[in-house]
């Protein structure tokens, strides 16, 4: 037992949201490759031999794709209930209130206005870490009210998926943000203003079959894992082993569910791309407009 | 076969049929025993179903006998016409659509379909439907908005079937489609739950004016054993889990899930099909009432505050 102690003190401590050891080095989980950690953090967590794709931090995330200086964050000013008294292996209220100190933000999402690539933006990051990134009465809000925010400010959104789906301790709560998130699209809709979902590692359950799919158009990251039923659950139900790829972006490229997969070094740039030629047409100058002009 | 719970209730039953046939058969007047334990029998009725656990309602709600959505095609409405195929990839069997009328009111219906027997539920897959399924039933939205027919939707599935070619047709995408396209119906829209209310594969078809529900039915982000499971890594514990998820009608009402609650008959629906199908059809009629005077836009904006209002949190500390 002592023995065992003094070892594991000795192992460097790993923080959920921090794709290496605390040491300067790691060995990269696709490709083995010992990788020097300020490398792979410098070439946006991805890694430098392979290209696989790490799970990103939201603070990295928004620095990847606000122009510098430009993010201003709306979200933050909510935090979860706990509507159902929820109690498993620990409470709900609890779960959250670690989360919540350990992550510095009251839920699983960010979202904030920014220009991408000079175009004005509401921008919405999950973030992965805090409890899966799953979907409660909190993520649905902030989600819902970034949408409408950027329907009324007319700017465009984009949204940076990672989840778990829909957050099992708000019950039906968190089913119900399916509907909310979807409705609170429409806004956008009705103004014509693009949406654009990027879909990241992993992207499963209530969130993929909700606002996820529901872009203009949706790039996905390198071999995210995209999904509504997770690959153990379909399994478990047809008890036969999946094919090679199965769920990854580019097996749903070739699916016909998505419109790109995007390196995470050209995301930027291709999300601000198709926000560009999405409202060009929008953009020109009407007749009205042309003939005022002429007088 | 009773369920576990109801074995005392089926046991006096027996009782009492022993009883009046020995009665007729020796002439003996055994009219106040009989009485008796009649009187016994509907307290017992009355104790159990009044106080069902949360567990016990999810068996209520999945009991084999329950009547299913063709079984309300039939019996709640009248000149039902199936209409099939999502005009894509083929015809789903745990999804059935078409044309009928409620109380004279021509209606597009869109059931979810669970199977009445074991050979059914196989061609049903067990109420689970594929993307072709949800596909069939946003055709059948598109026909209610070009033709100004309310909708009516049935929802009784375990969940949108989680299987390897579900998944290659974008099972997450026609359910998000789905939601999406129910949102914009320019028409009244209503859904009642009426058994099992699973996850997102139920809410496809759940994105109503008003939200029904059976007394004894279920609607839940995930099925008790699956989330028993996940949490506690045992399926056996979906008792626990049960009580956990607050899936109950009393608990949806509460969490404004769902807006009014339908009465099933003591002893619960499969022990009163005619009952329970004649509440759904009168509450049905009802509802339809108060919304068919409502403009599209109103609609549409009702529809949207409903669900955009959906959800408990508080300002952050």
């Amino acid at each position: 037992m002592a023995l065992e102690r003094l070892f594991r003190r000795n192992r460097p401590t790993r923080k959920e949201d921090d794709n290496s050891p605390a040491g300067l080095w790691l060995k990269c989980d696709a490709c083995n490759a010992q990788i020097y950690r300020k490398d792979l953090v410098a070439n946006l967590h991805v890694c430098p031999e392979c290209s696989h794709h790490y799970r990103m931090p939201v603070d990295a995330r928004i620095a990847m794709l606000a122009d510098e200086g430009t993010f201003v964050q709306w979200s933050g000013g909510i935090q979860a209930d706990d509507p159902l008294e929820f109690v498993d292996t620990q409470s709900y209220a609890e779960r959250m209130e670690k989360n919540r100190q350990k992550h510095g933000r009251p839920d699983a999402i960010v979202t904030g206005g920014a220009l991408m690539g000079g175009h004005s933006v509401g921008l919405v990051v999950m973030d992965f870490f805090f409890l899966g990134g799953s979907m409660g009465s909190v993520v649905g809000e902030e989600i819902a009210l970034a949408a409408e925010r950027s329907a009324q400010e007319g700017r465009a959104l984009v949204a940076i998926t990672a989840s778990g789906g829909a957050r099992m301790q708000e019950g039906a709560l968190s089913l119900m943000q399916m509907a909310k998130t979807t409705v609170a699209l429409e806004r956008l809709a009705a103004r014509r203003l693009p949406y654009i979902s990027v879909l990241t590692d992993p992207t499963t359950g209530g969130v993929t079959a909700s606002f996820a799919t529901l872009g203009d158009v949706i790039f996905a990251e390198p071999k995210a894992l995209v999904s509504f039923a997770g690959p153990r659950v379909i399994q478990q139900t047809i008890r036969q082993d999946l094919p090679e790829g199965f769920q990854r972006s580019e097996f749903l490229l070739q699916k016909g569910m998505i419109d790109d997969v995007v390196h995470r070094r050209e995301l930027k740039t291709r999300v601000a791309d198709v926000l560009r030629a999405l409202m060009a047409g929008l953009q020109e100058p009407t007749t009205e407009a042309v003939r005022a002009a002429a007088v | 076969m009773p369920l576990p719970f109801e074995r005392p209730i089926e046991d006096l039953e027996a009782k009492i049929r022993d009883m009046q046939a020995y009665s007729a058969e020796q002439e003996i007047d055994l009219t106040d025993e009989v009485t008796a334990l009649q009187t016994r029998l509907d307290r017992l009725k009355k104790d159990t179903f009044e106080n069902l656990t949360r567990w016990q309602r999810v068996q209520v709600a999945r009991a084999p006998g329950r009547p299913t959505g063709l079984d309300y095609l039939t019996h709640a409405f009248e000149g039902f016409q199936e209409l099939h195929g999502d005009r894509t990839l083929g015809d789903d069997p745990a999804m059935v659509t078409g044309l009928a009328e409620l109380g004279g009111r021509q209606v597009v219906v869109v059931a979810q379909q669970k199977g009445r027997d074991t050979k059914e539920n196989i061609t049903r897959n067990f109420g689970m439907s594929h993307p072709s399924g949800y596909r069939k039933a946003m055709r059948m939205f598109d026909l209610a908005d070009k033709f100004r027919l309310p909708v009516v939707c049935l929802i009784d599935t375990p969940g949108a079937y989680p299987g390897l070619a579900a998944e290659e047709q974008g099972q997450a995408w026609v359910i998000a489609e789905s939601i999406r396209r129910m949102s914009r119906l320019q028409v009244p829209a209503i859904s009642v739950v009426i058994g099992e209310g699973g996850s997102g594969g139920a809410l496809a078809i759940g994105v109503a004016n008003r939200v029904l529900i059976l007394e004894n039915s279920i609607y839940s982000v995930i099925s008790p054993e699956s989330c028993a499971a996940i949490l506690w890594r045992d399926a056996g514990e979906a008792e626990r889990a049960a009580e956990a998820l607050r899936l109950t009608a009393r608990d949806l009402i509460e969490l404004d899930v769902v807006d009014r609650i339908i009465d099933e008959p003591l002893g619960g629906a499969h022990n009163g099909r005619d009952e329970a199908m004649a509440n759904v059809k009168r509450v049905l009629i009802e509802e339809l009432e108060a919304l068919v005077g409502l403009s599209s836009a109103e609609l549409i904006e009702r529809r949207y505050d409903r669900f955009r209002a959906l959800g408990r949190f508080s300002l952050a500390a």
